[in-house]
């Protein structure tokens, strides 16, 4: 079923180049946006490069050249054409740019040519880590599709509307607040499954309370200001003030704790993978696998050391970059200039 | 402030029977009772061995409407499962594990003692080093003291805790055979060496976090009137510091703090496990391992109250420490 | 007339403005002043002009990254506060002079009693027990007006009226006997009726410390009840200055005479209220030459391009202005 995924990545790129081009016709936008460039340059490509990346894993096809077998009736991505994983293999475990194996010794069938050397079953420790990063921006990624939408629907409404509905989103908040959020997470994979679908389903689940009520708080203050109090007294309806009046003012908030909780979901997959319960292919489980290399004498760095710093580069980059949008989407800037 | 504890209270144990909700929706209607049947008896085993765990584990009841009852009698909405599920939760009656049948209050009795013998020197020595550095950080900020801790408090924020756990016991345990990289042992004589890798790892992973909110916090009540008024009558920097700026802050922190106490109990599941010791984060874990659900269920539902009651003792906390809540609005003039 | 008690010559205090990490705006642009011992000097002007960062910049209570430039002086009974070591400076932060600000509220730290926050006061300067200085404390609260004064030390800002938070802070500030009090609007934030109470209750406190008393303000009323001399400040310069009576009753500067017109009276009611037209301009793009000549009536050819010098209009009254000079120069004679 590749064509789901490049759809998927079709759509993706059209999407954002929609919302490239809302944000430029705004003035405050486009001044934050060039903030962002100038201060974070290196962070945001990287974040690029990965989203490349990513990319680069989700358009596949089938058939094709190169593959024999099997492999040629299976979609393989622009990724997988250029590692062709099947043959690009050895025995077992090789040393980054070794010429043999890491144990016995024999010669490589590709000397030289990984370099980040191999794990237990031979596969390309490189081409382990880039199929990683599509599997770290889905978790980020797709959990926060699900979540986001779902935490501004309760939050706005709850705030917006107040009493029944405010009582009763609130009351499911703290119920769902007060399950610790690693257990909830576990109580909800083990019921629905370890697919990819339901683990950023229950990532989402356990996630949504902490927007909620930052939404909620947010739309509290929003509605008693003075232009939104004039719409409601001139009849405008409820769904217009809300989509012109309050979301747009509750983009910065939704943007900055996006990137936060997206290092935090990322980070919390190699809990899970730890536990058995992540996502296939993902960073955390190439940890997980590798956690016991360290121990061996003489000792297998490169598996781990590979995913953790993907891991380490693409969450540091995020942190950095939501710490920037933190400071420039400052209320008391954003007000300034306006 | 008697009727403010009382709401807080009856608000609480409204949660706690939401909570119980979301269980049963979730390791009741969600996962079917046979699956697990099946997993703890073995494939081949007779239809009446099923129906013997069944009703020995308590799931041989239906969820909702038992109609094997009459139409019209209380027992047909009271023998269910739901009922029965409120019933015991609510009533401490924890049943038995699912994996290996045995009592599960005598497990958790067992873990609670390792457990907090490593959360609680944990928390204290990462509260004392976060506010320490932070209060340092803050005094002397706009700084390249400060500016070089915030750097390393973002590059410490993005590593994986697996990665500080994993990189603690190479360096700490096998290169340099500090201490022991995993077991646990209560003896009071030794109990510090398989502790001392855990608490150290603990700190340091936490310290990243803590220490950036925290200096947020202090430079915030730096920032504000009274201080100014504090240096106009005088007072030095350290006393500016320490007399006016922490007594305010601390209020915030205190909330923190207050949150974090229930869950000493429960023990980190990723720490004990990694480390050895056989705590409740350990059981936690090898109720996954184990697909064992009613001790799952229980571990999430003990979770879920500790919260709850932390929650309740920071509101109660907070009121009492911030004198403005304390002694309420009134006004005199 | 005694020697003043403070002098400021030529106060330049700047922030960092624009893009540029290098370059500055003077808030407080190149201003003197002095204060003799017992008198008031009221400094006046709109939100924005710099009076507040005079005050701080006499107290070096600036906060980076603002900064008092070199060339700036600020004398205090004979003693140079910009070369002063930090100790002694603190030493003569709620010694010498004080300082009571706007907002009581909060001005006032919210988690410690009032008492003790006035015997800390006490405390930081004089070597006293904490018995005495509660006394000392009670005697204060007493002196200011306060009701119940000992059970009051015990009591929290936040449940203290406005009116018994401002003298709470006049007793805390005051107690220790300064030679010099700044009062940064003292009342802008009290009711009306609360207002003169503290007025009167400073010009008593004047008169039985024999303190001088820089008082800052926007509020001519205010300036009425209590000044003795005026410093009109606009955009970080002193446009007037003169004894009270100079000022209120023949200002001479276009800002200052709009600036009273402005006010509304009774007995102009039903007439459309008077204003200065434009507004004040921000900090960074303040004009050369005259920073009022955007907004003056009578403006002319030298006011945008030169800064006018202060023209001498009698032993105490002076205004800088180009229109004031030039007619003063074609006329020969002091003006009306």
């Amino acid at each position: 079923m590749s064509w789901i995924g490049n759809l998927v990545a079709v759509a993706l790129v059209l999407g954002a180049l929609l919302l490239w081009r809302r944000a430029r016709r705004s003035r405050l936008w486009r001044e934050a946006l060039t903030a962002l460039r100038r201060r974070r340059p290196i962070a945001l490509t990287v974040v690029g490069v990965f989203v490349l990346i990513a990319l680069m894993d989700t358009v596949a096809w089938t058939g094709g050249g190169g593959a024999e077998g099997v492999a040629a009736s299976k979609p393989r991505s622009v990724l997988d054409r250029i590692f062709s994983p099947e043959t690009f293999r050895e025995k077992s475990y090789s040393a980054p740019f070794a010429r043999t194996e890491f144990i016995g010794g024999a010669a490589l069938t590709f000397p030289r040519r990984h370099p980040l050397g191999t794990d237990l079953l031979g596969d390309d420790v490189l081409y382990k880590t880039l199929k990683g990063v599509k599997v770290a921006l889905l978790i980020g990624g797709l959990t926060c599709l699900v979540l986001i939408p779902l935490a501004l629907l309760f939050g706005v409404s709850s705030g917006y509307f107040g009493g029944r509905i405010d009582d009763v989103v609130f009351f499911v908040m703290s119920t769902l607040a007060s399950i610790p959020n690693l257990l909830l997470l576990i109580a909800l994979i083990m019921a629905l499954g370890k697919g990819t679908l339901q683990v950023c389903f229950a990532l989402g689940i356990t996630g949504w309370v902490g927007l909620s009520r930052i939404t909620r708080a947010e739309t509290l203050k929003l509605r008693e200001l003075e232009y939104v109090q004039a719409a409601r007294a001139l009849g405008v309806s409820n769904l217009k003030i809300l989509s012109q009046h309050i979301l747009p003012n509750l983009a910065h908030l939704v943007i900055i704790t996006f990137a936060l909780l997206f290092t935090g979901l990322v980070l919390s997959e190699t809990i899970l993978s730890y536990l058995g319960i992540g996502l296939d292919g993902s960073w955390g489980r190439m940890i997980d696998q590798a956690r016991n290399e360290l121990s061996r004498d003489p000792i297998i760095w490169w598996n781990i050391a590979a995913a953790s710093t993907a891991l380490f580069v693409l969450v540091l980059c995020v942190n950095l970059i939501a710490d920037a949008l933190r400071d420039i989407l400052d209320p008391r800037t954003l007000n300034e200039r306006k | 402030m008697l009727a403010f504890i009382a709401r807080r209270l009856v608000f609480g144990f409204a949660t706690v029977l939401g909570v119980l909700l979301v269980l049963f929706v979730l390791f009741f209607a969600v996962t079917d009772p046979d699956q697990v049947a099946r997993r703890a008896v073995g494939e081949r085993a007779s239809p009446e061995t099923y129906e013997a765990w069944k009703r020995n584990h308590g799931y041989d009841k239906p969820l909702l409407i038992n109609r094997t009852h009459g139409a019209a009698t209380l027992a047909r909405y009271t023998d269910t499962l739901l009922v029965e599920h409120y019933r015991r939760m609510l009533s401490f009656d924890f049943g038995r594990s699912d994996a290996d049948d045995a009592p599960i209050w005598q497990r958790i009795k067992e873990g609670i003692g390792p457990s907090l013998s490593l959360t609680v020197p944990l928390f204290l020595l990462g509260l004392v080093v976060g506010i320490a550095l932070s209060l340092f950080v803050a005094f002397f900020r706009e700084t390249y003291i400060d500016r070089s801790v915030l750097v390393l408090c973002m590059l410490g924020m993005s590593i994986a805790s697996l990665i500080y756990i994993i990189g603690g016991q190479y360096l700490i345990g096998k290169l340099l055979r500090w201490f022991p990289i995993s077991g646990f042992d209560p003896n009071p004589a030794v109990i510090l060496r398989f502790l001392a890798i855990p608490v150290l790892v603990g700190v340091l992973a936490e310290f990243g976090g803590t220490v950036r909110l925290y200096r947020t916090v202090f430079l915030e009540e730096a920032n504000r009137d009274y201080v100014r008024t504090a240096r106009a009558k005088g007072a030095g920097e350290v006393r500016v510091m320490v007399a006016h700026v922490l007594r305010n802050a601390l209020l915030p922190i205190l909330t923190n703090v207050v949150l974090a106490i229930p869950f000493l109990f429960i023990g980190s599941i990723l720490f004990e496990s990694f480390f050895g010791i056989p705590g409740l984060g350990a059981l936690t874990v090898e109720a996954i391992n184990g697909n064992d659900f009613s001790t799952l269920r229980t571990m999430v539902y003990i979770g879920a109250l500790l919260f709850i009651a932390g929650q309740i003792l920071t509101d109660i906390s907070y009121s009492m420490a911030d004198p403005r809540v304390r002694l309420g609005q009134g006004v005199q003039s | 007339m005694s020697a003043p008690l403070l002098t400021v010559e030529d106060l330049t205090v700047s922030f960092p403005a624009g893009r540029d990490g290098n370059a500055r705006a003077p808030v407080v642009d190149g201003i003197s002043l002095d204060v003799s011992p017992g008198e008031v000097l009221a400094l006046v002007g709109e939100s924005g002009c710099g009076k507040s960062m005079t005050a701080l910049a006499i107290l070096r209570l600036i906060a980076k990254p603002g900064r008092i430039e070199p060339g700036s002086r600020i004398v205090f009974d004979d003693r140079d506060i910009l070369a002063l070591k930090v100790t002694r400076m603190r030493a003569l932060r709620g010694a010498g002079i004080a300082m009571i600000f706007q907002e009581p509220m909060s001005s006032l730290n919210p988690v410690r009693t009032v008492g003790n926050q006035v015997t800390e006061a006490i405390r930081l300067h004089e070597r006293v027990s904490a018995a005495a200085a509660r006394d000392r404390a009670t005697q204060m609260f007493k002196r200011v007006g306060i009701p119940d004064p000992a059970g009051r030390l015990a009591a929290y800002p936040h449940q203290l009226s406005g009116g018994l938070r401002q003298r709470v802070m006049i007793a805390m500030m005051l107690v220790v006997q300064p030679r010099l009090l700044i009062a940064d609007e003292p009342t802008t934030a009290l009711d009306v009726t609360v207002q003169a109470q503290i007025l009167a209750l400073l010009r008593e406190l004047k008169d039985e410390l024999g303190m001088a008393i820089l008082l800052i303000t926007h509020d001519f009323g205010v300036v009425n009840e209590l000044a003795d001399r005026v410093a009109v400040m606009y955009a970080g310069r002193i446009a007037e200055r003169g004894t009270r009576s100079e000022v209120l009753g023949r200002p001479m500067h276009p800002y200052t005479q709009g600036l009273l017109r402005s006010i509304p009276r009774l007995s102009h009611r039903g007439e459309a209220l008077a204003e200065i037209e434009g507004v004040v301009p921000s900090l960074g793009s303040w004009p050369t030459g005259c920073r009022f000549a955007t907004r003056c009536p009578k403006v002319f050819e030298p006011c945008d391009g030169t800064v006018p010098e202060s023209v001498v209009l009698s032993a105490s009254h002076h205004a800088a202005c180009h229109e004031i000079a030039q007619r003063r120069r074609t006329a020969g004679t002091p003006s009306k």
